[in-house]
């Protein structure tokens, strides 16, 4: 076993720690905030299982997108909603957890049987060593996979379509009543949203 | 200039002949780069720390620092020896664990980015196939590290400043991206090393400067948002918001955040000299300045000559340096100079002018590299 080897299999071993229990606290722990901080650990270390697998671009994307724009979304709504209530005890509380806690079991053994069944094509001694993973990417994803990029790109569009349109608060007539529009001093001047719907269909194209 | 030194090889070898088996001599060899770019980038930080203070003195005209050695070059040493002995307190009712990570997160990436910043053909510690990717990917993390601090502060503008750093980071960092494919586009590679060499043979008339004039505004004015820079600086606004999410942060901690900001702009400008002013190639190829002495006669030069070579790597690392510091300069007088803009006017030129710009940039990058292949790499 030569340098690089220990190296990797060191660093497999603390990045498959780091895993197990940021992933175990986002679930565990009662405070959210904590679990959305904790989810950034899970995310960079995938990542770094990335990195060990030679998947440089895919390690990189991971973090681009999970941690710099899911996570830091995520993060946002917490902080922009965070409330810091106290739920009231529920009564027959266990039973709703041991039910999780059955479901969540049964999952489990459910993809660890798979993946101990699966016969997986695993051979060290991989022909085509790739130098270049973003070229062989890009061949990819315009050759065998162009369906599902593409079919990804239209999803990606509409969802983003979709939040424009709730994002926008102009799209109501402006010959609706506007009696309701009641403004207190702790409040933003807003017109109500549900005026949209007594439009007529006519509203959207305004 | 295709080989270049190899400081690796010709280290490794000499600690062989020395009786070391070779898997120590690597081991040997592996932290000295880190140690030396992390060293390399703190002092650049005190320079930077020093000329900001010496500029804005001129801007004002004041003397600035001058009684902490000549010039005043000490006062940024003498700055960081007192952060470094204050008190290092966490406010009552703070979240001291998140209170301790915000500024380690902040600061780390931006270290990490140092990986890929290149002084030479050899001289960069590694030459990734990502590249220039692995920077945007890693200082997005920052903000998170900036969320972190706004929450545990426990302090409402801090948690003001927090939520506006992510919402600036996240906003420009689509320009940056973007403005950067660009040139990824034109160099057909993310590596540093592969986008500096698109732009050699020709000096200065060589560089992507004057095939990207739109793109290269967009990515300055993005990566001083990034930073965090005047005229950008929303998150740690001092007339809204106090300090921002540094706001209770004192002693090492603070220190921290001082630090990261200025490193990350250090890189920014690094990162800028790459991609638009030619990296490390001098003002005139030196291909063919060796090429003319050969042919005049004077000296016999060959690209594998020892004393060439040295002389190259210091150019190469000089004109490195001596343009990320004309640019550090650029901002620190912009800094001084322009106002700050409010929050909707960032958001609203982010999003409504910078980011349909740089589509556009793209776009007609990608258009001219097909009609002119020659000039913009085919």
């Amino acid at each position: 076993m030569n340098l690089a080897e220990g190296v990797q299999i060191v660093s497999g071993g603390i990045l498959a720690v780091m895993m197990l229990a940021t992933a175990l606290g986002v679930v565990l722990l009662s405070n959210i905030v904590y679990s959305a901080f904790l989810l950034g650990g899970v995310f960079i270390s995938i990542s770094g299982l990335y990195i060990l697998l030679n998947a440089d671009f895919v390690a990189a994307a991971q973090i681009l997108i999970y941690v710099g724009a899911v996570n830091v979304l995520i993060l946002f709504a917490i902080m922009l909603v965070n409330k810091r209530e106290d739920f009231k005890d529920i009564p027959g509380r266990w039973i709703r957890n041991l039910s999780t806690g059955v479901v969540c079991g049964g999952l489990f053994a459910l993809l660890g049987t798979m993946i101990l069944v699966t016969p997986w094509s695993i051979n060290s001694t991989s022909p085509a060593v790739i130098e270049n993973t973003i070229v062989e990417i890009g061949k990819h994803f315009f050759s065998d996979f162009l369906l599902p990029f593409e079919l990804a790109s239209v999803l990606l569009l509409m969802a983003m379509v979709g939040a424009i349109i709730l994002a926008r608060r102009d799209l109501i007539p402006e010959a609706m009543p506007r009696e309701e529009t009641i403004t207190t001093s702790l409040t933003l001047p807003e017109r109500p949203r549900e005026l949209a719907s007594l439009g007529g269909g006519s509203g959207e194209e305004s | 200039m295709n080989s270049g030194i190899d400081l690796q090889g010709s280290f490794i070898e000499a600690l062989k002949e020395l009786g070391l088996p070779s898997g120590v001599a690597r081991a040997v060899w592996l932290p000295l780069p880190m140690l030396l770019m992390i060293i390399g980038a703190t002092v650049g930080v005190l320079v930077v720390v020093w000329l900001e203070r010496k500029i804005s003195a001129a801007a004002q005209q004041r003397i600035g620092p001058e009684y902490a050695g000549p010039l005043g070059v000490l006062q940024p040493v003498a700055d960081g020896i007192k952060l470094v002995f204050k008190e290092d307190v966490v406010t009552a009712k703070a979240d001291r664990w998140l209170f301790t990570m915000g500024p380690v997160l902040v600061v780390v990436p931006v270290f990490l980015s140092y990986l890929i910043v290149p002084f030479g053909q050899n001289i960069v510690i590694t030459d990734l196939n990502v590249g220039i990717f692995l920077w945007i990917a890693l200082s997005s993390i920052a903000p998170i590290g900036l969320l972190m601090a706004g929450y545990a502060s426990n302090n409402k503008y801090s948690l003001l400043g927090g939520l506006r750093a992510a919402a600036q980071s996240i906003s420009y960092e689509i320009p940056l991206a973007l403005s950067v494919l660009a040139i990824a586009m034109m160099s057909n590679s993310l590596s540093t090393v592969d986008i500096v060499q698109q732009q050699s043979g020709y000096g200065i008339l060589g560089w992507n400067v004057w095939r990207q004039p739109v793109g290269f505004i967009i990515f300055w004015i993005a990566a001083l948002a990034e930073c965090e820079r005047l005229p950008f600086d929303l998150p740690e606004a001092e007339e809204e918001i106090v300090a921002g999410y540094q706001t209770e942060y004192a002693g090492m901690k603070f220190a921290l955040f001082y630090l990261g900001s200025y490193v990350n702009l250090v890189l920014s400008a690094l990162v800028f000299a790459v991609l638009y002013l030619g990296g490390w190639e001098f003002i005139v190829p030196l291909d063919h300045v060796a090429e003319w002495l050969n042919m005049t006669g004077w000296v016999e030069v060959s690209t594998t000559t020892p004393w060439l070579q040295v002389i190259t790597a210091a150019l190469g690392i000089t004109m490195t340096l001596l343009k990320a510091y004309f640019l550090v300069f650029l901002a620190i007088l912009l800094r001084w100079t322009v106002p700050r803009v409010r929050i909707d006017q960032l958001l609203n030129l982010g999003w409504k002018f910078l980011l349909p710009v740089s589509l556009a940039n793209l776009l007609i990058t990608a258009a001219l590299k097909l009609a002119f292949p020659v000039a913009f790499g085919g």
